[in-house]
């Protein structure tokens, strides 16, 4: 029996040192743009006493949502600065903030030419399948070994988990605009792009947005399992709580992350409708 | 010329159509060559011509083809063979870039269920096909109210299409559609969402907007009160094929085949019928003329009536054989012994509405133009001809 087996496993090692042996540089660039885009959000978001940015965000909270959500913000950042997680916070939240912005970046182009080609509809949904199935700790070993240790693997390891729901969506959005609404746009001369720009994104922008909303909260689910290869942030405090048995620190720092969760979803919800 | 001409237009859905392509040839019909091969008929070997200004009717019951010929024509839909000629040049071979112009400039295009964009204004909703032309923004909107204007929509620009009724949205359509000041117009049974008052309306709106702008209009119906309304020619559809093309007339009173017959036989002819159609040839004299001549006349033709007309052909009044005995008698001139007061018709009165003033009097009723001048004449054995479904040997051709 044994020796039939497929050596999946060996080929898979031998595609990964071939990866970095002769990517190198190309690693080397990603790693350099996501690091210093982690970096540049992570200064931005504690540049300032946590005081001002808890009240900039409850206040942004209560601009494009209701005076409750803003009420949830003011008391949910003041536990987390009063827990003494407010950097850790904002670390995560730099990381998932990077993750989500490429997600984006990506997803909605690759969902729209999903929606155009049913081809590559084809191949691109098995792909996502994977993305979505395969544990992520398995990836997570082929993203060190590309990018060393540090908070580059976990953005890898998070767009790779958190991409897809941007995919599925904004290719979903723009299939189900009405064919009638698009045949009337034909019938007038549209050329491809204006079609897109004029009446399949607007109409699709509610499920794109949901779609967002997904990855925004996938990607904040992912905080944890980064902080195993050696990303900063409140995940680590999950993490070092679990290797060392102590409940009270895992609790806090979860509870950081359930307020960070519950913020991001309510506030992208209410701006994703005011538009 | 002709502005459309359409010649063997074929659309086979499926699979290499070409294979449903070489049974058409050989005769087969639309479901054997479903059974055969898949290949489902949409419209098969379509030929006809349009005329500018014209409004062409293609009806057909649901299934039928009508919908997929019409998107035939500015290729919403690919034609698997044959020829559309828009002025000469053949739509079908056009590349992307001419037939993106082609459709932004020369063909406009009104939907069934409205199709407006409803994320946009009713006033952007019309200025849609100018946007994607990229004329600047403030022409569009210049262009764009003019024509809301026209279809009775002022005021409503800034509203958005879900806060309208139905008719009020198809007239966004009809605007959306008449925008680009196209030469042809496709309405795609732009009517038949809309509830039965409305769409009359609309109709007659139509002919009146029609009658203005004189735009070349594709019509599709399901409807036959319907294209018998508004179709100055009529092209019958039945799977896939054009059973049968003609005036509403011709339709009504010629039907091709068992088909169209049985599919106009509940049609009430009075109600589509005008004095124009059944009206006869009159027998006229001039009012300088003498009673003798004009007793002569009516000997020679046969009649007992002749018509008083100037030389302008404007009707001045009817002379019996009668009044021409006394005038002979008395010694007097036709004008003075005529009768002036003549039952007059338009030539587009409907047979239901001429009954009432035939029967109040014994004379012919004259039919006369908007200028008085005398066009025709209606006796009853003529109307009760037509409405036996008897083609009217003389009648006045329009």
């Amino acid at each position: 029996m044994n020796l039939l087996k497929i050596p999946l496993g060996d080929w898979i090692e031998k595609l990964e040192e071939w990866l970095t042996g002769n990517l190198g540089p190309l690693f080397d660039f990603i790693r350099s743009v996501i690091g210093s885009m982690v970096d540049g959000i992570e200064a931005s978001l504690i540049v300032a006493p946590a005081m001002v940015l808890i009240v900039l965000i409850t206040a942004l909270a209560y601009w494009i949502g209701k005076w409750r959500i803003a009420l949830f913000a003011f008391i949910g950042l003041l536990l987390i600065d009063n827990l003494g997680l407010w950097e850790p916070s904002m670390q995560s939240l730099s990381l998932v903030l990077t993750a989500s912005i490429l997600s984006v970046v990506f997803g909605v182009p690759i969902g729209i030419l999903c929606a155009r080609s049913q081809t590559t509809q084809n191949i691109v949904t098995p792909v996502l399948d994977f993305m979505q199935t395969m544990p992520a700790f398995v990836y997570l070993l082929p993203a060190v070994s590309f990018f060393s240790l540090g908070v580059v693997p976990g953005v890898i390891a998070s767009i790779i988990f958190a991409i897809p729901p941007t995919i599925r969506l904004t290719n979903l959005g723009i299939r189900q605009v009405p064919s009638e609404l698009v045949e009337a746009a034909d019938a007038f001369g549209s050329t491809p792009a204006q079609k897109l720009v004029k009446l399949q994104l607007p109409l699709a922008m509610p499920t794109i947005m949901a779609g967002i909303n997904q990855t925004i909260m996938l990607s904040l689910s992912m905080v944890v399992i980064s902080s195993m290869i050696g990303a900063q942030g409140v995940g680590a405090f999950v993490y070092r709580a679990v290797t060392q048995a102590k409940t009270g620190i895992g609790f806090e720092a979860g509870i950081a992350i359930v307020i960070m969760a519950i913020l991001l979803d309510r506030l992208t919800q209410s701006a994703f409708k005011k538009k | 010329m002709s502005i459309i001409e359409v010649k063997q237009l074929t659309k086979i859905f499926g699979q290499e159509p070409q294979r449903g392509e070489k049974l058409l040839r050989e005769g087969w019909s639309k479901d054997n060559i479903y059974k055969e091969t898949k290949l489902t008929v949409g419209v098969n070997k379509a030929s006809f011509s349009i005329q500018p200004g014209e409004i062409f009717v293609i009806m057909g019951l649901s299934g039928s083809g009508k919908s997929t010929l019409v998107r035939l024509l500015n290729r919403l839909i690919e034609p698997t063979s044959g020829q559309v000629l828009f002025k000469g040049k053949d739509i079908v071979k056009m590349n992307a870039v001419d037939l993106r112009q082609l459709r932004r400039k020369n063909i406009g295009m009104v939907f069934q269920k409205f199709a407006l964009f409803p994320h946009r204004t009713v006033l952007s909703n019309v200025e849609y096909g100018l946007e994607v032309q990229g004329i600047d923004r403030w022409q569009r909107k210049e262009l764009a109210q003019k024509v809301l204007k026209l279809v009775g929509l002022e005021g409503w620009e800034n509203s958005m299409p879900d806060q309208l009724s139905g008719g009020m949205q198809q007239r966004v359509g009809l605007a959306r559609g008449l925008a680009n000041d196209p030469d042809i117009l496709l309405m795609d049974e732009a009517f038949s969402a809309l509830d039965p008052l409305i769409r009359k309306d609309m109709q007659h709106e139509l002919l009146l907007l029609q009658a203005r702008m004189k735009k070349t209009i594709i019509f599709i119906t399901h409807d036959l009160d319907e294209a018998l309304r508004i179709g100055d020619r009529i092209a019958l559809m039945k799977d896939g094929s054009i059973v049968q093309i003609g005036t509403p007339e011709e339709i009504l009173i010629q039907p091709a085949d068992k088909y169209v017959e049985r599919f106009v036989e509940d049609v009430d002819l009075s109600k589509v019928l005008t004095a124009a159609h059944v009206m006869l040839q009159p027998e006229t004299v001039s009012p300088e003329r003498g009673p003798r001549v004009a007793l002569q006349l009516m000997r020679d033709n046969g009649v007992s009536t002749l018509f008083v007309t100037d030389k302008e052909q404007q009707l001045r009044g009817v002379l019996t054989a009668e009044d021409a005995s006394l005038a002979l008698k008395e010694n007097k001139s036709i004008e003075q012994v005529m009768q002036e007061d003549v039952p007059r018709v338009s030539p587009g009165t409907l047979l239901n509405e001429l009954f009432e003033i035939m029967a109040d009097t014994r004379l012919p009723v004259a039919v006369v133009d908007e200028r008085d001048r005398l066009k025709g004449i209606v006796i009853k054995g003529a109307i009760l001809s037509a409405l036996a479904g008897n083609a009217v040997p003389e009648a006045g051709a329009r």
